[in-house]
């Protein structure tokens, strides 16, 4: 049997497998290319970028919880223009594609970065509405379903390349988010961001984390994010990017099979540097093993 | 100087003192280029700790591939308490070397560590000749002193007295004649800072190794930052990165 489809199109991309890698798991991709050829990934997406440099937040930032872990990194980042020198041009030099996140305080920062990437190598932009670890901008704008539609059709107004809107799982209905996210212009959505969550060390009597909240990601959410992203399907036309505690293959196709168009790889980066190309691999091995001669077969089959 | 990731085998496996253990690793990859004052991930393998333990590495026999490391059981149901229960021949993951090591080119060190800031010292005052270890305890229950012994002049200090002089690291160095050399530390922030500022009357020069919250270990995440004086080349604020812009930083260079 020949080698199965993997590649999937999301807004007029195609990318050569469905795996991406999740923003803020990566860096801009330096510091996995020393492990592996970036080209084995079907698209690698930033950690968010602003218009100015962000500091973040205090440390602690980050803890380890069962199956999973706390982060309040805050959207640290050397904005836009070090991002364009630097970053982006190392990632135009590998065969995958690129996306973006962009994030910011206000309307204004998010447009601000958008235009600013306009004729830069970004082959899709995932705008970051749904980060719990900053006040403003982050989660504000993505836990109201008026709020998200106006910002991504202000967003889509501008933006030169598709626009992925990145969900956030603290509210009642995702879904409602992602109703917004399509009326509003939106080419994709993605989802699940980390969901809000607190440690507290007992013999200290005190916060673990100096934010006191943090999003937490890993294996512990991977059930949440699946029954979130197959809701999703029932609900949109457009195609839905899914993540949330992937480790596995069969973690990452259970997201197709609810569904997701592609995926992307976060935290399992950190347990394993080699996790999203061995993830692609594994999705290709379950395709040929179940004679599937193309991965969009599989996508959201599981009604 | 590319960090590996993979599988190494568990060469010894054993405790040192209360609460210390000694894990030495076959991993001549990492062995073979490790520097003092780096350190490897170590991955649990209970399916619910996915993050890897950074642990500093002790010595490296870079002819024999094996890493020595040595560390503390931080706690019932930790990571850490995991790997004392290791055995030899036991296959275990780890990535490695992270960071950038301590200064070997710059004349004798005053390599002073505090706790289980010691281990990660002895690679270094063996590398460079004519150094001097100043190690803290919080008892006579030391680790490692005889290894210590075997290749530098030692000052210990202990809080309750019972061996070497009564009080913490500073108090054993001011108790010392003429010392000189360049300061290395590594211990806990409050004796970093002791040191920092014993360093800066005595007009020597002071590096540091510091110990953050990591989730990665490889300079993705940004978890494990500490703040610097100035702006700080890669992240563009007044951050760096403890895994790999660190662990060792020139003291200047960091708010303690």
């Amino acid at each position: 049997m020949s080698r199965p489809n993997t590649a999937v199109t999301i807004a007029g991309v195609t990318l050569k497998n469905p795996v991406m890698t999740a923003s803020g798991t990566f860096g801009s991709g330096q510091e996995y290319a020393e492990f592996y050829d970036l080209s084995r990934l079907g698209a690698v997406v930033t950690k968010g970028v602003s218009d100015v440099p962000w500091p973040g937040n205090p440390a602690p930032r980050v803890t380890e919880v069962t199956g999973g872990m706390l982060n309040a990194i805050g959207l640290q980042n050397p904005g836009i223009d070090v991002f364009c020198r630097r970053d982006l041009p190392f990632l135009a030099g590998f065969d995958t594609k690129i996306v973006v996140n962009v994030c910011g305080h206000s309307e204004e920062e998010y447009l601000r970065v958008v235009e600013r990437l306009a004729e830069e190598p970004a082959d899709l932009l995932e705008i970051n509405i749904s980060c719990p670890n900053v006040k403003e901008g982050g989660i504000a704008f993505g836990t109201d379903p008026k709020a998200v539609e106006a910002i991504t059709k202000a967003v889509k107004a501008k933006a030169k390349q598709p626009i992925i809107m990145k969900l956030s799982p603290n509210v009642t209905d995702i879904t409602e988010m992602a109703r917004a996210a399509e009326a509003g212009g939106a080419d994709a959505v993605s989802l699940i961001n980390t969901l809000t969550g607190m440690k507290i060390d007992v013999e200290r009597q005190r916060f673990v984390l100096a934010n006191r909240t943090g999003g937490l990601s890993g294996p512990a959410v991977h059930p949440i994010a699946v029954r979130m992203v197959w809701q999703t399907a029932q609900a949109v036309k457009i195609p839905i990017i899914g993540l949330g505690g992937i480790q596995t293959p069969a973690d990452a196709l259970e997201f197709l099979l609810a569904g997701a168009t592609a995926v992307m790889v976060g935290t399992a980066n950190f347990t394993d540097p080699y996790a999203a190309p061995k993830i692609a691999e594994g999705i290709e091995d379950y395709l040929v093993r179940h004679g599937v001669q193309d991965v969009k077969e599989i996508i959201g089959i599981v009604k | 100087m590319s960090k590996w990731s993979g599988e190494a085998s568990v060469v010894t496996s054993r405790a040192l003192s209360d609460g210390i253990f000694e894990l030495c690793l076959a991993a001549p990859e990492i062995a073979e280029s490790a520097v003092p004052g780096q350190f490897v991930m170590v991955y649990p393998k209970e399916g619910g700790r996915i993050l890897g333990r950074p642990i500093s590495i002790c010595e490296a026999d870079a002819a024999g591939g094996v890493v020595r490391l040595v560390y503390r059981v931080t706690g019932a149901g930790t990571g850490t308490e995991e790997f004392s229960a290791w055995q030899p021949g036991e296959t275990v993951r780890v990535l490695g070397p992270v960071g950038n090591g301590f200064p070997t080119d710059k004349g004798p060190v005053i390599a002073v560590g505090g706790g289980i800031g010691v281990p990660p010292l002895l690679g270094l005052v063996k590398a460079v000749p004519g150094s001097v270890a100043v190690l803290g305890y919080r008892n006579g229950k030391t680790f490692l002193q005889e290894d210590f012994e075997r290749a530098s002049r030692v000052l210990i200090a202990t809080e309750d007295g019972s061996l070497g002089t009564k009080g913490t690291v500073i108090d054993a160095m001011k108790a010392a004649e003429e010392l000189s050399g360049v300061i290395c530390a590594c211990g806990p922030k409050p004796m970093l800072a002791a040191v920092k500022a014993f360093a800066a009357e005595r007009g020597l020069r002071c590096y540091v190794s510091l110990e953050e919250r990591m989730a990665c270990g490889v300079g993705v995440c940004l978890g494990c930052v500490c703040q610097t004086a100035e702006v700080d080349a890669h992240s563009g604020v007044k951050n760096a990165r403890v895994c790999v812009d660190g662990p060792v930083f020139e003291a200047s260079e960091v708010i303690l």
